[in-house]
């Protein structure tokens, strides 16, 4: 059984994502442990890219600070390796098909088994092209979480029949990053991936308040912020797990009804 | 089970984010009915002839053959085109084909800023609105193209991100591109990207070597022995290669810029320097690290200062079909001056590189050998940078 369910059987899931070494590896692990102290369900660690096209410009900022800091792949599987001494919640990778690829997809997804790394997000790896990594991921235990896009409602149940994990509902058009509206029907989406699949759904892209958090969950099964998380760590800095903590602690609250 | 699409051996694909998927599929499925619809192709002959100027000559370049002393070389003027450059006969081809799927408004990306001036005027053209990303470092080595794109009506968004080059300029637009599909099309200028982009570039540059192939057949009564052309992502190459793959006699040369040296890090030669990997949509050749963090990649030519390939060279270069050779930044700058004062033509200093391997090439062949360099575009816009390049300072 895939254990990123867990993520799902503690009431509506919240989902912090977070660039590993921005702006250190130490204060990465910090933010982790406080953020599952908080009440994460799961979290999505970026493993940097140059490039990052999915991107806006909050968090391409976290990839620079990041990979300018030295930060490598292999650094990333060693804090997993410390982080797993007691982090107990499932933890995914949010990464660039290249990244997986020229480590070796092989390679990579074996790694990710021995360290602790429960599944993949790769956000330029669309249906078409995934049974490349997907079946090595298969091989060893890691899932490939799928993505569905507003523009996707004709194959979302091509994407949902086939998911595994969960699914990541993109909320709007365009990169990450923080809205102040979003106005995908969503609810149309989640219908489309109850009738063809058992496995979770959570909504990322522009959410940073918790009513919109609150909303999102309402509708799906979680919530996922990227963006909002790294102003945080844009602001404090080495200091940020307490503030990313007390974030969290909101969210959870929000996406648990418990405002 | 999923199915990869627009694969050239093992490279191509379609690493894009699922919220442009449906956006490349239509843009599919449109170029699959119009490119057989006569309509369209007798619309889109009449733009290429009437308002672009085609046929480009082949010229014989006499003048350079005697001085080089061997094969004798013919250049493919792509200068001579409207725009001044090889990227028109694409972007009319797109512009006609995104008007026809009801979208009114052009994206972009752009290097030398070449590409950029031929959209902003196909969109100016067919009353398009159109922006065009353009890293903020390109802004400055070209401003006159900055200037006449404006001119011709259409938005320039200066790249500030990464290394504010062609490729930041690529990413932006894919960006852009992913938050506004429904009216917009994004008129990639090389053969790159996602498939279908490959190949709809690849077939309406296609036109150069359909041409070249009749005008030196009526002129020698022969096919040439070599063609070379300059590679950035590399959609003159393939349009000047495109008719003679089958004809395994011809040797196909792609000139790609080293910059400083390809055992420099400031270098954009991606085939002799890269390893395979994934980017900008497509698998194929990038120069970038063991990690896959993609390399701030140099080279004088904004429009070759890229750190990619498209998949379509890099799969010839695989089966050995065709020959990626590297070109220096000062090889470039001497074959810019020197066919200047030889033949009378300033070639773009991206051009400048095929012609810089043509003079190493040809005084190793025979008298009764043919070459043709496809001269992609002119060199109007360089001359301010290859003034101060000498260390003169001049003012647009």
């Amino acid at each position: 059984m895939s254990n990123i369910k867990k993520a799902f059987e503690n009431g509506k899931a919240f989902i912090p994502f977070i660039t590993c070494g921005d702006p250190d590896l130490e204060t990465t692990a910090k933010i982790i442990r406080e953020a599952e102290k908080a009440g994460a369900d799961l979290i999505e660690l970026g493993i940097p890219f140059s490039d990052p096209t999915a991107e806006g410009p909050v968090i391409q900022g976290a990839n620079i600070r990041a990979l300018s800091g030295g930060i490598t792949t292999d650094k990333i599987f060693d804090l997993v390796t410390d982080l797993r001494k007691d982090v107990k919640i499932p933890l995914v990778f949010m990464t660039y098909a290249n990244v997986v690829f020229s480590y070796g997809a092989e390679n990579f997804m074996s790694r990710c088994k021995e360290t602790g790394i429960d599944g993949i997000i790769l956000p330029d790896l669309p249906y078409e092209e995934k049974d490349e990594f997907s079946e090595i991921a298969e091989k060893y235990d890691i899932d490939m979480i799928s993505l569905i896009a507003p523009t996707s409602e004709n194959r979302a149940s091509m994407i949902a029949k086939e998911a595994k994990g969960f699914i990541y509902i993109v909320s709007s058009l365009g990169v990450t990053g923080i809205r102040n509206e979003i106005n995908t029907d969503i609810n149309r989406i989640v219908e489309i991936i109850r009738k063809n699949t058992d496995v979770p759904c959570a909504v990322g892209f522009g959410i940073s308040e918790p009513r919109q958090a609150q909303k999102m969950a309402e509708i799906s099964d979680g919530a996922i912020v990227g963006s909002a998380i790294i102003r945080i760590i844009e602001q404090y800095g080495k200091d940020s797990a307490p503030f990313v903590g007390e974030y969290v602690r909101l969210m959870k609250d929000a996406v648990s009804n418990k405002l | 089970m999923s199915q990869s699409k627009g694969r050239f051996g093992i490279h191509g694909g379609q690493y894009i984010p699922e919220t442009l998927m449906n956006a490349v599929i239509e843009l599919e499925n449109a170029y699959n009915h119009y490119k057989n619809d006569s309509d369209f192709n007798n619309e889109l002959t009449a733009l290429l002839n009437d308002y672009a100027g085609r046929p480009s000559n082949l010229y014989y370049a006499e003048k350079l053959t005697e001085e080089l002393g061997g094969a004798k070389i013919y250049l493919k003027r792509e200068d001579l085109n409207h725009t001044g450059s090889h990227k028109i006969n694409n972007v009319l081809g797109q512009a006609l084909l995104a008007k026809k799927m009801g979208k009114t408004r052009l994206i972009a990306e752009t290097g030398a800023g070449q590409h950029g001036v031929a959209t902003a005027t196909a969109a100016a053209l067919m009353g398009m609105e159109c922006v065009v990303f353009m890293g903020e470092e390109d802004t400055k080595r070209q401003a006159l193209n900055v200037y006449r794109m404006k001119l011709l009506g259409s938005e320039v968004i200066p790249v500030k991100a990464g290394t504010a080059t062609l490729k930041d300029a690529v990413s932006e637009a894919m960006r852009e591109w992913t938050s506004r599909i429904g009216d917009t099309h994004y008129c990639l200028g090389s053969v790159m990207g996602p498939h279908p982009f490959p190949t709809i570039v690849r077939d309406f540059q296609a036109v150069i070597s359909r041409e070249s192939r009749n005008q030196i057949l009526e002129k020698e009564g022969r096919l040439p022995d070599a063609v070379i052309a300059c590679v950035g992502g590399g959609s003159n190459a393939i349009g000047s290669f495109y008719h003679y793959i089958p004809d395994k006699e011809v040797r196909l040369i792609g000139c790609e810029a080293a910059g400083r040296g390809i055992d420099t890090f400031e270098t954009a030669a991606t085939v002799n320097t890269g390893s395979v990997g994934i980017f900008h949509g497509m698998k194929s050749y990038f120069c970038q690290d063991k990690y896959g963090q993609i390399a701030p990649v140099y080279s004088i030519s904004a429009g070759l200062d890229y750190p990619g390939v498209g998949p379509e060279h890099a799969y010839l270069h695989d089966i050995g079909r065709a020959e990626y050779v590297p070109i220096t930044d000062d090889e470039a700058v001497n074959a810019f001056e020197y066919l200047s004062r030889t033949e009378g033509i300033i070639p773009a200093i991206e051009s400048a590189h095929a012609v810089a391997y043509a003079m190493k090439l040809a005084p190793t062949m025979d008298k009764d050998k043919i070459l043709i360099i496809t001269v992609s575009g002119r060199g109007d816009k360089d001359c301010a940078a290859i003034a101060r390049y000498r260390g003169e300072e001049i003012y647009e």
